[in-house]
């Protein structure tokens, strides 16, 4: 049975890459022209600003993706290409691949954005239990109000204030970029410190906004928890505050936090890869960023593609681990 | 009026959302008559200038007038906000309110869309939809863009409030009494829920907003436009934070902070009209 339930949500997965592939092809192709080729066409007319390799891509481009083809054929070219990850080179960056680009982009991303969601959630969530838990210390009533503020803000505004005042106006940290110009990348504490510093600010805006989220959600689910029977019965046996609290409490609040999760990873992306052009923050955002600065398609696409993919599958490894944190449900058929 | 105070006091979030917004509508009436829109034009100042007693917002590297930029900004955002906003919480009602009511195939398809298209990183989506038309965006095909997956997250929400309110009794009592489908959706279930698709309208209009000054911050707006995620945009490529010019993004940051939450409140407001039980219980 949880053989059949992992078979399924993994079609919904390659359900959500065809899509993806999909709207990546039709969606240019809709306005009548295609116009990756009027801007390949337009890039080789003015010359000059990009290196060169243009007029081969734009060869290499027709002969896959020509008007001679039937527009079925061209689509099946595509899937294929896709399905080998192939997106082609880089129309900015020639003779750079797609793929090269954002193979040296997910890196920072990952790390800045597994980091940031993972601390914001686990702060967030024993927060927000702390919130509702009676015995907490009175202090904490007062951080509500900020959490619900910063809450509504998104993530780059709050990022453009910080910058001001951490990096301007008291530069603490550093503005800009994900490791300072001249370091030399490698595996040593001396470039380790500097990338970490430059992720201060950025992670920052990202753990300060979403943290509220997550304790105002696990506040309303606390608040539901305590009102339970097995709580009360718990508390007349006489069991310690922190085992009632732990164990009780925050271990049942604490599931519809990870659905929520699950949900939230598409729209804490969309988030950080603005928080990424506000920094200057080598990673997908910038990338993309770039791109569309650039006109560069290819990269354009790849890049959506591959987040929505990667997006995808994250979301179908924390279904797929669900059951495992909450065993009542086993995804079998009553 | 004293009722309404009294209300008001057990409902703080209401007020503050609503005294926010009134701000800003207060800010954008007095300042049109204040000052001429014509300025916010580039050219039309002597650029980089701190605020002064001439520009009490200074103006930009274009010789832009920032407050006459954001007096003729501000009401464009929230335009593109509320248009988006009120395609999507209309179309999202509608499927919503198909779905849950007649269940059957429309539901497992219209549940499917909904539940698979909000794990998509929603910007990234409108990236490609904003790439792939000719041309640059005008305000209104913005906002229109913007719409296209702001439907996704109110089919969810309220096809999940009319599932449960289908099964009263006083719509099993409608349904004995043979009223039509339609009748029942639109005399039975729908005024129940109307504080809640007012709720629901005001989140999204909000969510539109960020979806649609995310776009300008990216490059993908209404290149000739005075919006506010505009502005942003000249902010970041003029690496005003840099170069010092705080004045720059002060004043675009201060509006759009102004707006987020005075919708969040007003949400959370009329949450707990739509909700009382979410009443505090702590």
């Amino acid at each position: 049975m949880q053989f059949v339930f992992i078979v399924k949500r993994f079609g919904v997965f390659l359900l959500i890459v065809w899509l993806a592939a999909t709207l990546n092809f039709f969606l240019p192709r809709l306005s009548g022209q295609d116009p990756v080729r009027a801007k390949l066409l337009q890039q080789a007319a003015l010359g000059g600003y990009v290196q060169g390799g243009i007029e081969e891509m734009t060869r290499e481009y027709e002969r896959r993706f020509g008007l001679d083809q039937p527009l079925w054929h061209q689509y099946l070219t595509y899937l294929h290409d896709v399905s080998r990850l192939d997106f082609n080179y880089s129309i900015a960056n020639y003779p750079r691949t797609v793929n090269e680009l954002i193979a040296d982009a997910i890196p920072w991303t990952l790390g800045l954005l597994g980091t940031t969601t993972l601390l914001s959630f686990v702060i967030g969530t024993l927060l927000g239990a702390l919130l509702a838990w009676p015995r907490a210390p009175r202090w904490m009533r007062w951080l509500m109000p900020p959490l619900w503020a910063l809450h509504a803000i998104p993530f780059f505004l709050l990022g453009l204030i910080l910058t001001y005042l951490l990096a301007f106006q008291f530069p603490l940290l550093p503005i800009f970029g994900g490791y300072s110009a001249g370091a030399v990348p490698g595996l040593n504490w001396h470039f380790t410190w500097d990338v970490f510093q430059h992720a201060l600010l950025p992670a920052l805006s990202i753990i300060l906004v979403s943290a509220g989220g997550w304790a105002l959600g696990m506040r309303g689910m606390m608040v539901t928890t305590m009102g339970e029977d097995y709580v009360l019965f718990a508390e007349a046996k006489g069991l310690k505050a922190p085992t009632v609290f732990l164990q009780y409490c925050l271990r049942n609040a604490v599931l519809p936090q990870v659905t929520a999760l699950a949900l939230a990873l598409g729209q804490i992306l969309s988030g950080a890869v603005l928080v990424e052009v506000i920094f200057g923050y080598p990673g997908i955002g910038t990338l993309l960023y770039q791109a569309i600065r650039e006109n560069d398609h290819f990269v354009i696409q790849g890049v959506v593609f591959t987040v929505i993919v990667a997006l995808g599958f994250a979301t179908f490894v924390l279904d797929v681990i669900y059951p495992w944190l909450d065993p009542r449900i086993s995804y079998q058929r009553a | 009026m004293s009722a309404a105070l009294r209300y008001v006091r057990r409902n703080p979030s209401l007020a503050i959302g609503i005294a926010l917004l009134t701000m800003l509508a207060l800010f954008v009436l007095i300042g049109s008559l204040a000052v001429d829109t014509e300025d916010a034009r580039p050219l039309s100042a002597p650029a980089l200038r701190p605020p002064s007693a001439d520009y009490p917002f200074g103006t930009d590297r274009q010789g832009r007038d920032l407050f006459a930029v954001m007096v003729a900004g501000t009401p464009l955002t929230l335009r593109i906000g509320f248009i988006a906003g009120f395609l999507g919480v209309g179309l999202g009602t509608m499927l919503a309110f198909i779905a849950a009511y007649y269940r059957g195939f429309v539901d497992t398809v219209v549940r499917g869309v909904a539940d698979i298209g909000l794990t998509v990183p929603g910007l990234l989506v409108l990236i490609i939809i904003a790439v792939s038309i000719k041309g640059t965006l005008t305000v209104n095909q913005m906002a229109i863009t913007v719409a296209s997956l702001a439907w996704l997250y109110p089919t969810r929400t309220i096809r999940a409030q009319v599932l449960s309110l289908r099964e009263r009794g006083y719509v099993e009592v409608a349904r004995l009494s043979s009223m039509s489908g339609p009748g029942i959706i639109f005399f039975e279930l729908m005024p129940n829920l109307l504080p809640y698709l007012a709720a629901t309208l005001v989140n999204a209009v909000s969510t539109a907003i960020l979806a649609s000054i995310g776009l300008e911050v990216l490059g993908l707006g209404p290149i000739d436009s005075l919006t506010l995620g505009m502005t942003l945009y000249w902010v970041n490529f003029n690496a005003a934070m840099i170069n010092g010019w705080w004045w720059w993004w002060t004043a675009p940051t201060v509006i759009i902070l102004t707006v987020f939450l005075g919708l969040f409140f007003l949400t959370v407001g009329l949450d707990e009209i739509a909700n009382p039980r979410l009443r505090r219980s702590a």
